[in-house]
């Protein structure tokens, strides 16, 4: 029947005609930007960007700089995994970043200690109930809850009410703002617990943001949910008509992404050893920037987690590399925008060049 | 009786004071090939969603494959088998063949709710299986729908009828938005339906794929059925006077 082992009914095809994965030219662009600071290093600086040049330090890459590239945006890339997600079903999130501010100062108030330096804490909240000193599982489920709840709040209403995502999470990243503020009256809430400080410290944001991508990266593509993400984001009518319980899928859809924001949340508030109310501004822009960077069409239905794991790392490397060419960081933020409509611009471009080919 | 698989009577579909379906007694049997013809808006479309309950009907009756049915919806209907190729192909631009044949009904290795382990082999194959009955030809299944062109996917949309074993399958101008050599790529497979048993609804403007492709010939006309004729009995000259209501049918249907 097949000429070849996928052909289909007596039709045979070139194997090397078929399109690279689109994430390789994400990784291209990133190994692209690599090579021109390790030049303009070279030239200009007469120093690596990417290589040990230091005699006192052992091994052959600069490691400090390769740890601060990922290090930097493993926070806001544990946040871009679920915008990711969004996005892949048509959605978009806008209330990240909030949700962050507001985990962060209701988690933080669950992790406190009772005495800081033999004096009560000042600044836990709970200290008269003597919720102080609490196993770090309480902040961590506090956490993941409030994640829960504005997800459920965001899908629900964008499911049941039928209006925008862009609305309906934009209501959420005021509303959540309001709450990170209003949870201490504005006051930042310091002093946590050992263990929760724990799970930020070194390199554990690199480790969890790298975990999640992992695991997200196997739902999206072996799982019902990945492929159901996948079939909405592409033509929602066809979803429907199939079968796919539309309503249900967005509510997960934009409950794991509630979720990891929360554990972004939880990272940073515990590498900071603080929480504040304004934390978290921008990040759902990041995170948003970094899916599209990454290959994630806003359209839907095209894009991995793979993908904008390494639109998160040509994040890292432009702000890294910014620094290292002794730039100013206000250059970092109009090269990023830069950057951002330009990878749309660029895949644009692509698809069609490659519609003009098929 | 036993060999009818569709059986409609007195169906009546009414848009507030629109009758766009009046008293539709229609008949499918095993292995028929039936062509529902007419004029826009002479109640084809309508006819068709009543039975795989789009919409739900004013009233009437419904019989399908032995016992009277009142599905709730169009995912009900397709349970029961009735599969329908819609004229606004229903598949998901971004996934590869297989995905979009067992969009909804994926093969699962370990049920864990939705996050349920895909058996991609196991679809894979019965992908594949279901291309070489159909006799549709697509060069690569990894590839994305977005990347085929329209004959392919109207392919892509009438295997997914034939994978799941359908009682009833059910086609909206399947060619309308084809080329010359898609479109009889398109009637090679409903031919093969055809050798393979499988009875079809099929709604066209096409009059010579109608007498190719079709056994009986209904035609509507202003919402009712105006003539219900064996290929044999008719032919083009004759449909187009009931289409257009040259002809009114209603002698031969009342003798």
């Amino acid at each position: 029947m097949a000429q070849t082992s996928h052909g289909v009914g007596g039709l045979s095809y070139d194997a090397k005609k078929r399109a690279w994965p689109a994430e390789f030219n994400v990784f291209l662009a990133l190994v692209i930007l690599v090579v021109i600071f390790e030049l303009i290093g070279r030239i200009f600086l007469g120093d690596s960007f990417l290589f040990n040049t230091r005699s006192d330090v052992a091994g052959i890459f600069n490691e400090a700089r390769l740890q601060i590239i990922i290090l930097q945006v493993s926070i806001v890339g544990i946040i871009a995994i679920g915008v990711t997600q969004v996005i892949i079903t048509g959605g978009i999130d806008l209330s990240s970043g909030s949700i962050v501010g507001a985990t962060a100062m209701i988690a933080m108030s669950f992790a406190q200690v009772a005495t800081v330096n033999g004096n009560p804490n000042p600044k836990a909240m709970f200290l008269a109930q003597g919720w102080t000193d609490l196993p770090v599982i309480v902040p961590l489920l506090v956490a993941v809850g409030c994640g829960l709840l504005a997800g459920l709040v965001n899908g629900a209403l964008i499911a049941y009410t039928r209006i925008p995502p862009f609305i309906a999470t934009l209501g959420m990243m005021v509303t959540a703002r309001g709450i990170a503020k209003w949870w201490s009256k504005g006051q930042p809430i310091s002093f946590p617990t050992d263990s929760f400080a724990a799970i930020g410290k070194g390199l554990m944001p690199v480790i969890i943001f790298l975990s999640l991508a992992v695991l997200f990266q196997l739902i999206m593509t072996y799982t019902r949910y990945g492929k159901h993400c996948y079939a909405i984001g592409s033509n929602e009518d066809a979803a429907r008509m199939s079968g796919i319980k539309i309503a249900n899928h967005k509510i997960l859809v934009y409950v794991i992404a509630g979720i990891l924001a929360s554990l972004a949340a939880v990272v940073l508030s515990s590498k900071n050893l603080t929480a504040q109310a304004g934390m978290g501004v921008m990040y759902e822009l990041d995170a948003i920037a970094m899916a599209v960077i990454g290959g994630v069409s806003l359209s839907g239905g095209r894009g991995s987690i793979i993908g904008t794991v390494i639109g998160a790392l040509i994040f890292g490397v432009i702000i890294s590399g910014f620094t290292f060419l002794r730039l100013d960081a206000y250059y970092q933020e109009m090269v990023k925008g830069v950057i951002i409509v330009g990878a749309v611009v660029l895949d644009q471009w692509r698809q069609r060049m490659r519609a003009l080919r098929a | 009786m036993s060999d009818i698989v569709l059986k409609t009577e007195n169906l009546t579909k009414r848009y507030g004071g629109v009758h766009a379906l009046e008293g539709a007694n229609f008949e499918l049997r095993k292995g028929e090939h039936v062509a529902i013809m007419g004029d826009n808006g002479a109640g084809k479309s309508t006819f068709v969603r009543q039975i795989t309950a789009v919409e739900q009907r004013t009233s009437g009756k419904i019989w399908f494959d032995g016992k009277e049915v009142n599905f709730t919806g169009p995912i009900a209907a397709r349970e029961a088998g009735i599969e329908t190729v819609f004229q606004n192909l229903a598949l998901a631009d971004d996934l590869d063949v297989p995905s979009n044949l067992f969009l909804g009904r994926e093969k699962v290795l370990f049920n864990l709710g939705p996050f349920s382990i895909l058996d991609r082999r196991a679809m894979r194959k019965a992908t594949e299986a279901a291309l070489v009955r159909t006799a549709v030809k697509i060069p690569n299944l990894s590839n994305t729908i977005r990347h085929m062109s329209g004959g392919q996917r109207q392919c892509v949309a009438i295997a997914r009828t034939a994978t799941f074993a359908s009682k009833l399958i059910i086609m909206d101008e399947p060619t309308a938005a084809l080329g010359v050599q898609e479109t009889a790529q398109v009637e090679n497979i409903i031919r093969t339906l055809k050798e393979n048993g499988e009875p079809l609804i099929l709604i066209s403007h096409n009059m010579r794929q109608v007498f190719d492709l079709c056994d009986r010939i209904v035609v509507f006309r202003r919402g009712r059925i105006v003539a219900n004729l064996r290929k044999q009995d008719t032919d083009g000259q004759d449909i187009v006077s009931y289409i257009t209501g040259a002809k009114t049918g209603e002698a031969e249907l009342a003798a």
